[in-house]
């Protein structure tokens, strides 16, 4: 059975909002300052828990977008119409204002620039936020990994961290769009749900034994698994992680 | 210690003394799985359990049916902070299934279709505490969310009921299972929100 170290005891942190940036009119990169943040892997996410003044309190998990970079704590968020926590984040927190934070949260759906393997992420919307963390520490670790990001979003202007990838594919870096309800009029696959001729062609052959993650809301995670495993990528190396609306 | 988030209200939806504490109610029925979704064909299905000294006890799909069956009304709480009130399920209680098995062990370990584990005390599977169930909502059991039989042990979080279920391993000394070795709780009570290793 496979074991790992025991981590310590995960403690609610004070954290402070630093800075924000819009990625699209509904989803927000927020960068939050944590005293004793102990690091992270790419993959893993954070709880966050807001208390209002009469001492009502909820918590949400929310995915990592960047590797570990001393205290900073870096997340985007998708707003949830009618959520409850995501528009808050995504509207109403200002600059200097502080939530609490613990974490990290996760020791499975994450990927270690140590491993050898070719890698492919699959993100269907907001599900780009972990992969595009692995993505960050492969070029911060200098790694020299083959990459594959499949982004599947809704449209162009919903993309995520757009003009990073565009910088971020090259050097064994490929990034391919699959647009599934309006795409760019050059685009000749047109707008429609990413599927096995996508995967197909675009995906790393499962001779290469990449490691797979996959990320999005459930319907398209249980698509894309399903149909990986039919192009003979062994289920143990596809790691999913898969979210409802999560207001 | 809590510090107050100023101009956050939160949206109360009532039901608050059925919420654990950090949950939030959810409507639809989402998702928590580490990996692809198994295909378990109930023609090929069957759950064994083992005692430590290795004595099974096997039963296949149509054996499963013709047990008594229990229909459960529960309440179901995710780690993910998600919770499901009055969730409707049938299936076999882990009594029935344990009638004949003779152990002293007091720990279990669950192993599912597709390689998932997880553990738990013997004790929190009995008297009337769990259930291998086959059905949700009237439904057949889907896939998705473990059909074709998943267990169900709704007074801990839901990790602990692991979908596709295959196997339970009585053992003397406790092991950790799938999540219980990536950092979260062993034993995984709600109401005490032991969500992680240390709460």
């Amino acid at each position: 059975m496979a074991r790992t170290a025991v981590p310590g005891r995960l403690t609610w942190r004070v954290a402070t909002l630093t800075k924000v940036a819009d990625e699209t009119p509904t989803a927000r990169t927020l960068t939050f300052d944590v005293p004793g943040w102990p690091g992270h892997l790419p993959g893993q996410h954070v709880d966050v828990r807001l208390t209002a003044e009469d001492g009502y309190s909820t918590q949400r998990s929310y995915s990592i977008a960047e590797p570990a970079d001393g205290e900073h704590v870096v997340l985007t968020i998708q707003e949830v119409a009618d959520g409850e926590v995501s528009p808050y984040l995504t509207r109403a927190l200002p600059v200097g204002g502080q939530v609490e934070l613990r974490g990290p949260v996760g020791g499975w759906f994450v990927w270690r620039d140590a491993e050898p393997a070719p890698v492919l992420l699959v993100a269907g919307g907001s599900g780009i936020v972990p992969l595009a963390a692995m993505l960050r520490a492969r070029a911060a670790a200098g790694s020299r990994v083959p990459l594959r990001l499949l982004y599947s979003v809704r449209s162009p202007a919903e993309r995520f961290y757009a003009d990073e990838l565009r910088g971020a594919a090259t050097g064994g870096v490929d990034i391919t769009y699959f647009y599934t309800r309006e795409a760019p009029p050059d685009d000749p696959r047109g707008a429609k749900r990413i599927g096995l001729a996508d995967l197909n062609t675009h995906a790393w052959p499962a001779d290469f034994e990449p490691s797979c993650f996959v990320c999005g809301p459930t319907g398209f995670v249980e698509t894309v698994a399903d149909t990986l495993i039919a192009l003979g990528h062994d289920p143990r190396r596809v790691r999913t992680e898969r979210f409802g609306p999560s207001g | 210690m809590a510090i107050v988030t100023p101009g956050f209200f939160g949206k109360r939806r009532g039901a608050a003394d059925r919420l654990p504490p950090g949950q939030y109610l959810a409507d639809d029925f989402p998702v928590l799985t580490a990996g692809p979704t198994p295909v378990v064909h109930t023609e090929d299905w069957e759950f064994t359990l083992t005692n430590e000294v290795g004595e099974r006890h096997t039963w296949n799909w149509r054996e499963l049916q013709a047990l008594p069956a229990e229909t459960p009304t529960v309440d179901i709480h995710c780690v993910t902070k998600w919770s499901k009130l009055d969730t409707a399920w049938r299936g076999v209680s882990l009594d029935e299934l344990f009638a004949d098995v003779d152990t002293a062990a007091d720990y279990a370990m669950v192993h599912s279709y597709g390689g998932y584990t997880t553990n738990l005390p013997l004790e929190d599977l009995l008297d009337g505490q769990a259930w291998i169930a086959y059905e949700y909502d009237g439904e057949e059991l889907l896939a998705q969310h473990g059909g074709p039989a998943r267990l169900l042990v709704p007074h801990l979080y839901f990790w602990k009921s692991a979908k596709w279920v295959r196997d339970i391993e009585l053992m003397v000394t406790d092991e950790p299972g799938f999540w219980e070795s990536l950092g979260y709780h062993d034993y995984g009570d709600p109401w005490l929100e032991q969500r992680y290793q240390g709460d």
